[in-house]
């Protein structure tokens, strides 16, 4: 059992010490751990049972919604961009939750699709507002009245994405964990039940739903202040899809293996990309495929059973720690 | 608005929603029988205008004439399907079919992600454009307005042919009909001695098919660029979800609504172009989540 703790304490205690042994990883840790924080989103929704193609769209309206407000306020503090971008997200997932939680599995699936597809052909084409496919910029944030230079601020940038994973990948838990998780997560396993006990399944589902659209949104608002600028990439369908892969590649279900995930997953794509960047999509599909079929527990399911037969202990499921 | 303007926008309307209808078939035909939403589609149906591009410039260079661009465009569809389709469904699909539905849906969706990149490494990410199809049978006066036989006749009378034929072979022939029996119960199909294994593989290789004959039958009015095929997909599901999947009849219906939706948007706000087809199949799925010619489905205990 201390094994099984220790290990993700020594990896967390390695990534906090990053921008000093290793600095010009820092960026990509970074852009690793917003991505995570993301994915927990999509992961929230594998517990239900669902997948969404389409999650993109609130990691984008987070991301926009940090560019407007700092284009019509010059010099907004950090916080108040983080509270006003996470917050857009959590509206537009009400508004957009209310509609497709009525809907399970493919449905489900391809109707956040079509809403992500929809929000990325208006960043498109309305470019007098939106900036068009070049996106609009992102001016660094003050941090509580005091404008930082790039160094200090991308080193406070750093430290709030990793306090950041930790408060939300220990929230997603112990929500996991509360009665509203419970039903959340019954939908997967009896949802016919949750109506003879006289619970709505369609606001346990938008519950869910709304936490995993602000997951995404304070990914894709670190992600926008960090690179400076957002475009309407950050909608596109290959970074829902991204995220999908992300979450499976992790571990179905696991919040510990979002992170994992994305950091794996940051890290193969920078060395790779290099000399595979003309079939990444084709290497993200063929390993898909490969852990669908052969692996479904991803990542930590393999850490579990490796431990486990390091331990001769039975793993439980694995998918409560972090 | 005046005539011209109503007529223009009545055929491309006309035009566009053949095209997506000949491919939103094969997906929903797929989505009927085997009970898998094939993500993707869109991408075979970017293979087929890709074949079809490729297939045509290489025979106008032989020097033969523009019009055996319509057999290259049969030739194209034919190839997706048995040379994509067939292996998909054989070494894919088949271990899936008892699997749940958002494992599925994760496995096609990674095929579509293989086959988007296949695409560019094969075709390059600069775009084509091949219209000899589209020249080939000249122009029509229509009411004072000149539009390409092509997109007015030839287009929705595939589409036509297309519905009606498979109406016919669903139900008036041997094979149609074992498809149906399948799709009704497969276990019981498999007892009387139908090779359930045999009727899916066929299926998903017409299903197939069908969207490269989309992609191929598209091909002459566009350029073929990447990122087409994840339009599309999105595109037909929209039509198919609208209909009520599964529903070959009522996907006529709702290509020819969303289609002629979107074209007259492109005269009045062409900004909107984009959003129509999807503002359709949400109120369209806010009043009735079934699609308009689905049936509410039992609910099992």
């Amino acid at each position: 059992m201390t094994v099984r703790l220790a290990i993700p304490a020594l990896i967390l205690l390695a990534v906090a010490a990053i921008p000093f042994a290793a600095p010009s990883l820092q960026l990509l840790m970074n852009l690793a751990l917003a991505k995570g924080i993301a994915v927990v989103g999509v992961t929230v929704l594998l517990r239900a049972g669902q997948v969404s193609f389409g999650h993109a769209l609130f990691f984008a309206i987070a991301a926009y919604a940090a560019a407007f407000l700092s284009a019509s306020m010059p010099g907004a503090d950090l916080v108040l961009v983080l509270v006003v971008a996470v917050a857009g997200a959590a509206i537009s997932g009400v508004l957009v939750g209310l509609f497709v939680v009525r809907y399970r599995g493919i449905f489900f699936g391809m109707l956040n699709l079509a809403f992500s597809m929809i929000f990325w052909s208006i960043l498109e084409k309305f470019y007098h507002y939106t900036g068009g496919a070049d996106g609009i910029r992102l001016p660094r944030p003050t941090v509580f009245g005091m404008a930082l230079e790039r160094g200090p601020f991308e080193l406070i940038m750093f430290y709030l994405s990793l306090a950041l994973v930790i408060l939300l990948g220990w929230f997603t838990v112990r929500w996991f964990a509360s009665p509203s998780g419970q039903l959340f997560q019954t939908i997967k396993t009896n949802e016919t039940r949750l109506q003879y006990l006289g619970v709505s399944p369609q606001r346990a589902l938008l519950t869910g739903y709304v936490l995993s659209a602000a997951l995404c949104g304070v990914g894709g608002v670190i992600m926008g202040i960090v690179q400076g600028v957002v475009t309407p990439e950050f909608a596109w369908w290959i970074r829902s899809g991204e995220m999908v892969f992300i979450a499976v590649l992790g571990g179905a279900g696991s919040v510990a293996g979002a992170f994992v995930g994305a950091a794996i997953y940051e890290i193969v794509r920078t060395y790779a990309s290099a000399f595979a960047g003309d079939i990444w999509q084709m290497l993200l599909g063929g390993f898909l495929l490969v852990i669908v079929i052969f692996a479904p527990k991803g990542v930590i399911g393999i850490y579990d059973a490796t431990l486990a037969r390091l331990t001769g202990t039975r793993a439980n499921d694995g998918e409560t720690r972090k | 608005m005046n005539l011209t303007i109503f007529l223009l926008a009545l055929f491309d309307g006309i035009a566009y929603a053949a095209l997506v209808f000949s491919v939103a078939v094969g997906l929903t035909l797929i989505f009927g029988v085997m009970r898998i939403l094939n993500v993707a589609h869109g991408s075979l149906y970017a293979v087929g205008a890709y074949l079809t591009v490729s297939l045509t410039g290489y025979i106008l260079a032989l020097g033969f004439a523009p019009v055996l661009a319509f057999p290259m465009m049969i030739v194209s569809a034919v190839l997706v399907g048995v040379l994509i389709g067939g292996p998909i469904e054989w070494l894919l699909l088949r271990r899936i079919y008892n699997k749940p539905e958002v494992l599925q849906l994760l496995v096609t969706f990674a095929v579509f992600m293989i086959l988007e990149d296949v695409q560019r490494l094969v075709w390059g990410t600069q775009p084509y454009f091949q219209a000899s199809a589209l020249q080939a049978m000249g122009m029509i006066r229509v009411f004072g307005v000149n539009y390409t036989v092509y997109q007015l006749i030839i287009l929705p009378l595939v589409a036509l042919v297309l519905l009606v034929g498979l109406r016919f072979f669903l139900r008036h022939t041997i094979l149609g009909k074992l498809i149906l029996a399948t799709t009704e119960d497969r276990e019981a199909a498999q007892s009387i001695g139908i090779d359930a294994d045999k009727v899916f593989l066929l299926t998903f290789i017409v299903g197939a098919a069908l969207a490269g004959l989309g992609g191929a039958l598209a091909s002459p009015t566009t350029s073929i660029l990447p990122g087409m095929g994840a339009d599309m997909i999105v595109l037909s599901f929209a039509v198919v979800a609208t209909a009520g999947l599964g529903q070959i009849e009522g996907a006529a219906f709702t290509a020819l609504l969303i289609g002629l939706g979107r074209s007259f948007a492109v005269y009045v706000w062409p900004e909107t172009a984009v959003l129509v087809p999807y503002l359709i199949m949400l109120i369209v799925l806010l009043v009735r989540p079934e699609g308009l010619f689905g049936s509410p489905t039992a609910r099992k205990i």
